[in-house]
């Protein structure tokens, strides 16, 4: 009987510890993105459900500390200031382990989101679940979503647009294009882009 | 006569000093493109790496190990750049110099990503550091989204050189 207790312990262990494993593959366009909880730089704790109004969201894994994330500072600022009012707030998330990277600290986010101004929450996603659920495997990494019904819908997965260092150089702005026919009822013609990012910072076993 | 002395030194040490200095070449797409589509049977290492990117900058004095060690069995490594362009004099090239880097070392200006992205490998996602591992001759094709210790690198290369 004891044998038969620690075989099965033995096998639970294995399937807990086999999904807590990551990467995973994430969120393709059209899975439905599951509500969470995240601390935002003031504090207080944000969700999805708390926005009674939005039509969707534009959901962008980033960072202090990414050159990268860094270019693109000021255009996801202005795709918020664009977007909110029209029911598509941007909801920023920094998944990065303060231990691999301590610029991405929650203290580095709050002084971040003061310095820049930012006028939507800045959310940690201290235990890296949520780039997990959706698949995120850089900074800056996009998802925009869709309501439908009372679900949000992942429409687009990818880059912001198609220069980082140059914005004036831009000739596809992905994201707003996205945000575009979402808003007009239409389909996302192109839902899927790559981009060179920095690599999320997992936290270290 | 010690002037003439002087400028013959002087003549003889600049080629020198220009000769052992490495050199960053900006390059298009068209220059992996062609890498990609080689025929010959050397083993490509071919990293993506960038100046400000921790984790590469950590991963390369194993590539320059891998060059210096195998650059004489049809081995070449070649770090390709995602550092901006307008970064080159600046970061790039002081760092390579710092550094001492002696593999062949590009900038690439390709700045639509998402255009190339998968002609280097279908599963990259885009983060780097990101590494192929290619020898067309013997079909071998190996691309990771990963870091790589020196050793790591090593088990790859070896059952490809000769």
């Amino acid at each position: 009987m004891k044998k038969i207790i620690l075989i099965l312990t033995v096998i639970a262990t294995g399937i807990t510890m086999n999904s807590f494993t990551p990467p995973s593959p994430g969120y393709s366009v059209g899975d439905k993105a599951a509500d969470f909880k995240l601390k935002n730089v003031d504090g207080k704790m944000v969700s999805l459900a708390d926005y009674k109004e939005a039509k969707g969201f534009i959901v962008i894994f980033t960072c202090n500390h990414c050159p990268f994330a860094q270019a693109y500072e000021q255009r996801i600022i202005d795709l918020h200031n664009k977007y909110a009012s029209q029911g598509f707030p941007v909801l920023a998330v920094n998944p990065n382990d303060k231990n691999v990277e301590p610029d991405d600290s929650y203290e580095n986010m709050i002084s971040r989101a003061k310095e820049k101004n930012y006028p939507f929450p800045y959310l940690y996603d201290e235990t890296q679940e949520q780039a997990r659920a959706y698949g995120a495997t850089r900074t800056p990494h996009v998802f925009v979503l869709g309501k439908k019904g009372t679900d949000f819908v992942v429409q687009y997965i990818g880059a912001i647009d198609d220069n980082t260092d140059d914005p004036s150089a831009v000739k596809t702005k992905y994201v707003e294009n996205a945000v575009e026919e979402l808003l007009t009822g239409k389909k996302v013609s192109n839902n899927f882009t790559k981009a060179i990012g920095c690599t999320i910072k997992w936290r270290k076993a | 006569m010690k002037q003439f002395i002087l400028a013959a030194l002087g003549g003889l040490l600049l080629p020198l000093t220009a000769f052992s200095q490495q050199q960053v070449e900006v390059v298009k797409f068209d220059f992996v493109e062609s890498l990609l589509k080689n025929n010959s049977d050397t083993t490509y290492v071919i990293n993506f790496w960038a100046t400000w990117c921790k984790p590469c900058v950590k991963e390369i004095p194993a590539f320059e190990l891998l060059h210096s060690k195998y650059q004489d069995k049809n081995l070449k490594v070649i770090l390709i750049s995602l550092d901006f362009k307008r970064e080159l004099e600046k970061r790039l090239i002081p760092f390579v110099k710092e550094k001492n880097m002696k593999s062949k070392i590009v900038l690439l200006d390709a700045p639509d990503y998402n255009s190339w992205i998968d002609k280097v490998d279908k599963s990259w996602g885009g983060a780097i550091p990101a590494t192929l591992i290619l020898n067309n001759k013997k079909n071998a094709r190996q691309f990771y989204e990963k870091e790589f210790t020196f050793e790591e690198l090593e088990t790859h290369i070896k059952p490809l050189i000769h």
